[in-house]
């Protein structure tokens, strides 16, 4: 039995996880809290938001965020990458800046017009 | 003069869905002014994600929640004059501001206020020790790292355990700088529990709960910060000091609502909140200037500064296309000694709405336990909860229906836990 703080929402349930009953997921608020428990036992899993240089905008860092979650340990090493690039505005909301970023299957894309 | 139907001070997320509302509500003349270069506030900063499951029912990142509402407002005739600073309000609601093209007064029929709020700062709080660079409220330092792109140091420890505050140990691990510490002077952290999972326990940073910064040594740049015990009467244990060789200190230790403007117009402010005291339709003290948002009380989210900043828009709309409310009060809402505050303040007689949203926070952390709306003798409404804390905010939806049965004109609002 491992307990767990479900980072899903704002709420923060207190889950309880049972890996020898096939992990049954306790206390969870809602459907999603059975996913990230299980997911954060096996392969945990983060959206990775940063930012990168950008050149001819009102500002020096565009914002970015991986288009979906990618596996814990692969974190510093997207940073890595993204710590090397610089665009170009104008950018739009959305854009991919870096296509399946440190092999995560995740494309790193734009948050913010600039 | 240059007059106008409608001014919002500020272009934040309140300002932002306060004029959207407006004018889906029938204001056609609105202006909203807003002092930095671009819409959105303190969202840009926010590049984290987070925002807008409650509205959105899904995970934004802040420029992200942001620009949704600016597009909305594209989509009206609201004047966005950007780059400006409002002065001065005056209680006859003429508006004093400047910008490059000089100095304007504005007459507004109504005005909201969504100015937001600031840092508390090192000052505020008494932190003894040299004045050397190096100190930085977490905001500003959040600005400089993800807007203005300057790193704020290498070896960092951060005083205060508030959303903000844990937000940037993460930011800033990421970024390369070794965090040390997070320090929290109360025994429990008032920032949100995934915060603490997802911004510290992933990157190895202790808490100190129960610690505070007591010290802090540099020359010309911080160079060791000292940390002690607190007893229960957050007074520091001598003994207990650890030292921390470091070069930057951030702290989160509060924000507060910026009410200047809403001071110099003479709005009652409520020392609770430290913003103006408002009906339930957000009216300030002065008949049409209405507020919403970080200046009328500190949330904990911007889906909430959505909803309460819309009912904003909609109340200057009513007030300005159909009968105003009188400026008397039926009910004034008393909170017990386990809450800190509420919001609204005070309801106004004949309530159109089925039902009032009433904010609060209460004061220590609660197991399962009821909401009870009572007016001093009888229960008019009784809400369950399995759970509270001081850093959460919570809400009620009072139905007005009830209020009628109300003896007296004073609502008590109190928490009980439930026996096991």
């Amino acid at each position: 039995m491992k307990e767990l703080t479900c980072i899903v929402c704002p709420r923060g349930c207190r889950l309880r996880i049972d890996e020898t009953r096939d992990f049954l997921v306790m206390g969870n608020g809602c459907e999603r809290g059975i996913d990230y428990a299980k997911a954060e036992i096996t392969s945990p899993v983060r959206t990775l938001t940063s930012t990168v240089k950008i050149v001819g905008a009102c500002h020096p860092r565009l914002p970015v965020k991986t288009n979906r979650p990618i596996p814990k340990k692969l974190l510093r090493e997207a940073m890595t990458i993204l710590n090397r690039i610089t665009v170009h505005a104008p950018i739009r909301i959305g854009d991919v800046i870096v296509k399946n970023i440190a092999g995560s299957g995740a494309d790193l894309t734009a948050t913010r017009d600039m | 003069m240059k007059n106008c139907q409608l001014a919002i001070i500020g272009g934040g997320p309140a300002g932002l869905a306060a004029a959207v509302s407006a004018y889906q509500n029938g204001v056609r003349d609105i202006l909203l002014l807003e002092r930095d270069k671009s819409l959105g506030g303190i969202l840009n900063q926010c590049i984290h994600n987070g925002f807008g499951l409650h509205y959105f029912k899904e995970e934004l990142t802040g420029p992200e929640y942001a620009a949704r509402f600016v597009a909305m407002l594209k989509e009206t005739a609201v004047r966005v004059v950007s780059d400006t600073m409002v002065l001065d309000i005056t209680d006859d609601r003429v508006i004093h501001a400047v910008n490059t093209d000089g100095y304007h007064t504005i007459r507004a029929d109504s005005i909201i206020l969504a100015m937001g709020c600031r840092e508390r700062t090192r000052g505020a709080i008494s932190i003894p020790g040299t004045r050397c660079a190096g100190i930085l409220t977490a905001g500003a330092a959040q600005r400089f790292v993800n807007m203005e792109g300057y790193m704020v140091g290498k070896r960092i420890v951060i005083l205060g355990s508030g959303d903000i505050g844990l937000i940037m140990s993460r930011r800033l691990s990421l970024e390369g700088a070794e965090v040390l510490a997070c320090v929290e002077v109360m025994p429990h952290s008032s920032g949100l529990q995934r915060n603490i999972v997802q911004c510290l326990d992933d990157f190895g940073i202790p808490l100190y709960l129960s610690h505070t910064v007591t010290d802090i040594i540099g020359r010309d740049r911080v160079e060791r910060v000292v940390i002690q015990k607190v007893d229960e009467n957050r007074l520091p244990i001598p003994g207990t000091e650890i030292a921390f060789d470091c070069d930057t200190l951030l702290l989160s230790v509060g924000l507060i609502p910026e009410n200047e403007l809403s001071r110099q117009a003479g709005i009652r402010l409520d020392p609770r909140t430290n913003g103006p005291e408002v009906f339930e339709n957000m009216e300030t003290t002065i008949p049409g200037v209405f507020a919403c948002g970080n200046v009328l009380h500190v949330h904990d989210l911007v889906d909430f500064v959505t909803r309460e900043a819309q009912n904003a828009g909609k109340s200057a709309a009513d007030y300005l296309l159909r009968d105003p409310m009188p400026a008397t009060e039926a009910y004034r809402i008393e909170a017990s000694d386990d809450i800190s505050y509420t919001v609204p303040q005070k309801l106004h007689p004949a309530i159109p709405q089925k039902a009032v949203s009433v904010f609060f926070r209460v004061r220590r952390t609660f197991e399962k336990s009821h909401i009870l709306v009572t007016d001093g003798e009888t229960v008019l409404c009784a809400f369950s909860r399995e759970r509270m804390a001081p850093g959460e905010m919570e809400q009620i939806y009072l139905p007005t229906a009830l209020l009628r049965r109300a003896k007296g004109n004073t609502l008590y609002i109190s928490c009980e836990e439930v026996s096991k």
